[in-house]
């Protein structure tokens, strides 16, 4: 007979999360508006807290997963110490985004979506920063690198790697 | 009711207001193809999510083509099905679907019954324009009823449907986006690790092979050929009556005879029946019944009521997973598969002489959630389970089928003894409602020690979702309760959990309509007709038993006397009865994509 798990998750984000689904009177209709905010306090969705939302919302784990999966901008990866994104907008793709993106996957040993061993670096990519003029762009946290060359990518992990 | 005239390939047909075109097609004898729809008349199950494309028909007027199934008829509509502009488009969805589909049919679990290929035959599909493209590449995955090949998924969602919307179990559910999306549980854990209850109605609607059972006849073919081994197969009520249908006989016919001669000449050594272990649930259920009854009259407030039936794995597993603080209430009695399958291996082994592990016991079920039920370890001793395999009315008729036999054809045989006597009690069990009466016919007899005056409980029969009867039991009023579809189940649940709930007792199937509607059974794609006949049959065959209530089943009286001593005794205990387990579903830690 299959062993009762217990879930790990901190009373304090239990509550945080409850507390976020009250905030939408645990209507299911809310799910994204609740994984929004949970995802903007946690900065992931891991498994459990998806588990404790379906809970609260009445509704069941495969559904909220279903939207979990189906939406880019939500992850059920912990974002590393430094969030690399790398801009694949049409300025930035038509001026080669493709290859800083590959370069950094190279550099990292991770996809875009993943988190690395280390949680130092995470890699995603997003559309459009409003920087089109110094396309190609990345930003590794809050700073922004621009008018890159796949050249200058091992430069820029070496100064967070320091 | 507002009529609307319109009309379709040039004729005039007129259909109530709100009446798709489908349905309005359908009434002048035009067929139009589809593939997603599903639907489930009378019974309330619906999937009509409009998303493959295949009903497709041209609308004067309309600049694009339309979807018959979810459009609604409009007066003075012209409608047609069959213009070269649609039956390019459905030939186009078609060939699309069929370019990330593999191409294995012959080898394929749904080979002639595939409603993809019946398309594709209907459509003189002979060469695919698009084929090189990217193919899907999921895992096969195996549970212990079901297997799952997403490969072969089409996408028509009438999985999720009768797993969310009419099961509330809420296993799968549509993951990824773009080529990726498939139907999957949450994070893509084993069906095992899901709150599935193993109902299998995903198995029953799916309409493609991507959702099959597990198929155990080639272990049961060798086990018959093994001589050192004794097979013993017991018959679940609800085959009798579909069988048939597997053979071009009509939907209703009752074959209880020409198929124990078909297991006979299959090699059986011994075959027995269901029924005659569901007349020892009875016994032991009904007593169960009649003892908390009685503490519940003599004023005792802790006593569980109402007490619940558990006959059903699928429901079982249900609410393990999503009500185990309930897991009290439901009868400790196992279900009449699991019950035979410990009296097979005790007492029948020793009658006969032989040890339990050279006893091959096998179940034919209208079901698959008994393949799950009977590998649960607390149905094993010492490793060696009471069921060792159970099959589908489908496995049973292919086994059939493989050995020349025509069921048609046949002449009809008796089931064999003591393991084979049974009553009328005990064959309605195979649909809603019909175990709860089965109980009333004894707990009244037992009681009141009168004669019932009419066996006939119609008040308790029906195929509505959520049924509920008062019985008079000499002056004793029973208040019964009756759920199938699990979410007519839950419903129930969260009434006797926020207190609203007066009754004594309550059946519950987890299949819509009961075993008859089992996901075992041949496959009905969706004609209601079909399980209404099924209904009827089992009311039929139990009017045509000498004997209708289980206390009254001689071989049954036997064993008590001979073996078990009193019903919910000490050695029925030990053997019929079973416990239930906290099974909220639990998430992988770290699990993810």
């Amino acid at each position: 007979m299959q062993q009762k798990i217990i879930v790990p998750i901190k009373k304090e984000v239990r509550d945080k999360i409850i507390e976020i689904c009250n905030k939408f009177n645990n209507n299911p209709g809310e799910l994204i508006n609740v994984l929004h905010e949970t995802q903007g306090f946690l900065g992931y969705l891991p498994a459990e807290a998806q588990e404790l939302i379906a809970e609260q919302l009445h509704t069941s784990t495969a559904t909220v997963y279903g939207v979990v999966s189906f939406y880019s901008f939500f992850t059920m990866n912990p974002k590393g110490k430094h969030p690399v994104s790398v801009c694949l907008g049409t300025a930035c793709y038509v001026r080669g985004a493709e290859k800083i993106l590959e370069s950094f996957e190279k550099e990292l040993g991770i996809m875009p979506g993943q988190t690395d061993k280390d949680g130092l670096f995470s890699l995603t990519s997003l559309r459009c920063v409003g920087a089109c003029g110094l396309a190609p762009v990345a930003l590794v946290g809050d700073k922004v690198y621009g008018r890159l060359a796949p050249a200058d990518i091992k430069g820029i992990v070496k100064e967070y790697r320091a | 009711m507002d009529m609307i005239k319109l009309t379709i390939d040039n004729r005039e047909v007129e259909v109530p207001k709100g009446t798709t075109i489908l349905k309005a097609a359908q009434t002048i004898g035009i067929n139009i193809p589809t593939l997603c729809h599903f639907e489930l008349e009378g019974l309330g199950v619906h999937n009509k999510p409009g998303s493959c494309r295949i009903c497709v028909v041209e609308v004067a007027g309309r600049r694009n083509l339309a979807p018959a199934c979810i459009t609604e008829v409009m007066p003075d509509m012209v409608v047609k099905t069959n213009s070269m502009r649609v039956i390019n488009a459905r030939r186009t969805v078609l060939e699309l679907m069929l370019s990330d589909h593999p191409n294995d049919c012959l080898q394929c679990a749904k080979n002639g019954r595939c409603e993809l290929q019946k398309l594709a035959i209907r459509f003189g599909i002979r060469q695919n324009p698009y084929v090189g493209g990217e193919q899907s590449n999921y895992q096969i995955e195996v549970s212990p009823s079901i297997i799952r090949d997403m490969n072969k998924c089409v996408m028509c969602r009438r999985c999720e449907t009768m797993c969310n919307e009419m099961q509330t179990v809420g296993a799968l559910s549509a993951i990824e986006r773009g080529f990726p999306a498939v139907v999957s549980t949450a994070f893509n854990q084993h069906l095992e690790d899901s709150p599935c209850s193993f109902c299998g109605q995903c198995v029953a609607v799916c309409p493609v092979g991507a959702l099959t059972e597990v198929d155990h006849t080639p272990k049961i073919l060798r086990a018959i050929m093994d001589e050192k081994k004794k097979t013993v197969v017991q018959v679940a009520p609800a085959v009798r009556v579909a069988l048939g249908e597997e053979f071009g006989m009509k939907p209703g016919t009752i074959v209880t005879g020409k198929m124990v001669t078909a297991l006979k000449m299959l090699g059986f050594d011994y075959v027995f029946d269901t029924d005659w272990s569901a007349d020892l649930t009875i016994m032991e259920e009904g007593t169960e019944l009649i003892g908390r009854l009685t503490k519940f009259l003599n004023g005792d407030k802790d006593v569980k009521l109402p007490i619940l039936t558990s006959c059903c794995p699928a429901w079982v597993n249900f609410f393990e997973h999503h009500f185990p603080e309930m897991k009290e209430l439901p009868s400790t009695a196992k279900s009449p598969q699991q019950m035979f399958g410990a009296i097979a291996k005790s007492y029948f082994a020793e009658k006969i002489g032989i040890s339990r592990e050279d006893m091959i016991s096998v179940s034919v079920m209208p079901c698959l959630a008994k393949k799950y039920e009977c590998s649960r370890d607390e149905f094993k001793v010492n490793g060696n389970p009471d069921v060792d395999y159970s099959i589908s009315t489908r496995e049973l008729a292919s086994m059939i089928k493989q050995a020349n036999i025509d069921l048609a054809t046949l002449p009809e045989s008796e089931f064999d003894s003591p393991l084979g006597e049974s009553t009328g009690a005990a064959v309605i069990f195979g649909t809603t409602g019909g175990v709860i009466e089965a109980a009333v016919r004894t707990a009244y007899e037992v009681i009141t020690k009168k004669s019932l005056p009419k066996i006939d409980f119609e008040e308790l029969r029906g195929l509505e979702g959520i049924r509920s009867a008062t019985i008079d039991v000499d002056g004793l009023k029973l208040n019964i309760g009756i759920a199938h579809g699990l979410k007519n189940a839950r419903k129930l649940l969260e009434d006797i959990k926020a207190g609203k709930c007066n009754f004594h007792a309550i059946e519950i199937m987890a299949c819509p309509g009961g075993c008859i509607d089992g996901a075992g059974q041949p496959l009905h794609h969706g004609n209601s007709d079909i399980i209404k006949a099924r209904w009827e049959a089992i009311y039929r065959a139990d009017k045509e038993m000498p004997i209708r209530k289980s206390h009254e089943n001689p071989s049954i009286q036997a064993i008590y006397k001979e073996y078990l001593g009193e019903p919910c005794g000490h050695k029925s205990h030990e053997l019929l009865h079973t416990h239930y387990f906290d099974r909220q579903t639990v998430v992988e830690v770290g699990s993810d994509k």
